[in-house]
């Protein structure tokens, strides 16, 4: 390197990588329990991953292929600029391709394609403290997790059940990790819960502004908290993407106009774009998740946008019966 | 060669890159305990501390973290003047007061309850220990099984330390407190994180 003012490659001192490490190998013994770290200012505010920045920051090496996501998508603020932020100080390899990329940083969703050993999934996380809606005081929740005193979420999710008839919780769904502690998958929505129970791939939790950082090992028990007549359910939903005809994957609304028109599209931006590309490959046919049937459609239309006859929001995110 | 440069010499030649490799490796054993990762030999610690050893210990040791030598390291000069120059690291005066401890003859080390479990609201502070073995395939098998591990996993280390399958059951049964192990042979390192469970072989 010429340039004399540079920053330090992955933008941190070598200091912070160490803590931040040792932090990483802590939280990958102890899985789920939440590892205070001296979290450090960032060029970039609290809110827009913080957290995630500094354990990519820290894990990452020349070698490394990146992809960030935000809400799935690679191609909205978040992901771009953190994706251009790399770029600049480390200077790795970033992609698009969840199956090419060797660590994705992302913010509340797991890639639909199924991710393998060696990948490193980096979550963004605002806040880390599963209890902390219920118990505001960092001294009681230290000592419930340190009791493993856990009734007070079983609590809430059963006034859920008393309210509404069913669990309401969509996103930050409460899991247990290997039998021990609770923990906040962050806000991804439940829908992506089942995805981390033994998951090949590393799965690393930031939290900047609330300083902690916590992991799931690969084949760790991930299981989301329930009742035996309210068993956990993920979110089902009544169509394909409009675009690329997947089933059983995550979707997102998509306004269409001020009429009401509106469409419901895959949320992993790269699933979508692949699957449109290569209409013969494999995957047509919403293998995702390891759900069958593909639908009857061989070539693609431009989707003729639904007028909304029933009221905003029927069909997201609608339990599965 | 006289201490002060013997201390000076052999720490990593390309100091960001190396420590984020060895972090990875040893990244990677943590989260899949019982895998072999390779390692280039990055640093030349002076003896009896191996270049593996000394390069996890360079990764990871800083000056918050008190680092404890085993009689064999402790007796070496020349050791205790390299890792202070290279990592800045204080000697921890106890076991018990350690982050990190380096063991260069795992046979004779002390009981693993000895270092520092931490505690049941704060586990992660709690001694990582750095075992000096001659490889990973020699010794007596080791069965494992637990977070990271598919099924089971298999790792053979010699001279571990006295009792250590019971010694081990005991760290266990602490969870969420108990000791981490990172296992440095030459040109490779595994770890043996907390809950890392080890079978009881049937003969």
């Amino acid at each position: 390197m010429t340039d004399i003012a540079t920053y330090n490659f992955a933008y941190l001192d070598e200091q912070t990588k160490r803590m931040i490490r040792r932090a990483i190998l802590k939280g990958i013994a102890i899985p789920g329990y939440q590892v205070p770290f001296a979290s450090r200012e960032m060029p970039m505010p609290y809110g827009w991953g913080t957290g995630g920045v500094q354990v990519t920051a820290s894990i990452i090496g020349p070698d490394d292929v990146l992809k960030v996501i935000d809400q799935g998508a690679d191609d909205t603020t978040n992901a771009v600029s953190i994706r251009a932020f790399f770029k600049k100080v480390a200077r790795v390899e970033v992609t698009t391709e969840t199956a090419k990329a060797t660590i994705i940083q992302t913010r509340h969703r797991i890639p639909e394609h199924p991710l393998n050993a060696g990948q490193v999934l980096v979550f963004q996380v605002p806040i880390p403290e599963p209890l902390r809606f219920l118990e505001p005081r960092e001294t009681e929740t230290r000592k419930m997790h340190a009791l493993e005193e856990y009734g007070l979420m079983h609590v809430k999710l059963y006034e859920d059940i008393a309210k509404h008839g069913r669990i309401a919780t969509t996103y930050a769904y409460p899991v247990k990790v290997e039998g021990r502690y609770v923990m906040d998958p962050s806000p991804t929505p439940k829908f992506d819960n089942p995805k981390m129970h033994r998951s090949p791939a590393l799965q690393l939790f930031g939290a900047g502004r609330e300083k902690r950082i916590y992991a799931v090992p690969p084949f760790t028990d991930v299981v989301s908290l329930d009742f035996e007549d309210h068993p956990f359910e993920v979110q089902a939903f009544d169509q394909p993407c409009a675009l690329c005809g997947a089933e059983n994957v995550y979707l997102d609304e998509v306004i269409l106009d001020d009429r009401g028109g509106h469409m419901f599209v895959c949320s992993d931006t790269d699933h979508c774009e692949k699957r449109r590309a290569d209409s013969t490959s494999p995957s047509w046919g919403g293998r995702a998740e390891g759900a069958g049937g593909g639908i009857g459609q061989s070539s693609l239309s431009t989707p003729t946008p639904a007028l909304r006859a029933d009221p905003p929001h029927k069909g997201e995110g609608k339990e599965a019966k | 060669m006289n201490i002060a440069t013997q201390s000076i010499d052999g720490g990593f030649p390309e100091p960001v890159f190396n420590a984020q490799a060895v972090f990875r490796a040893i990244m990677d054993a943590m989260a899949r305990p019982g895998t072999v990762q390779d390692l280039p030999q990055f640093a030349r610690p002076p003896a009896p501390l191996s270049a593996t050893a000394a390069a996890v210990a360079l990764s990871l040791c800083d000056n918050d973290t008190p680092v404890w030598l085993d009689p064999p390291l402790q007796a070496e000069v020349s050791v205790k003047a390299w890792l202070g120059f290279h990592t800045g690291a204080p000697m921890a005066n106890t076991p018990a007061d350690a982050h990190f401890a380096l063991i260069a003859n795992p046979k004779e080390m002390a009981a693993l309850d000895g270092f520092a479990q931490g505690t049941q609201e704060y586990p992660d502070r709690s001694t990582t220990l750095i075992l000096l073995v001659d490889d990973l395939a020699s010794g007596s098998s080791l069965l494992l099984e637990g977070p990271g591990i598919e099924k089971t996993s298999m790792i053979a280390p010699p001279g571990m330390p006295r009792h250590f399958v019971e010694q081990w059951k005991q760290n266990n049964q602490r969870f969420p407190r108990g000791v981490d192990i990172i296992l440095a042979a030459p040109g490779s390192l595994a770890c043996l994180p907390r809950t890392t469970r080890i079978k009881t072989m049937e003969a």
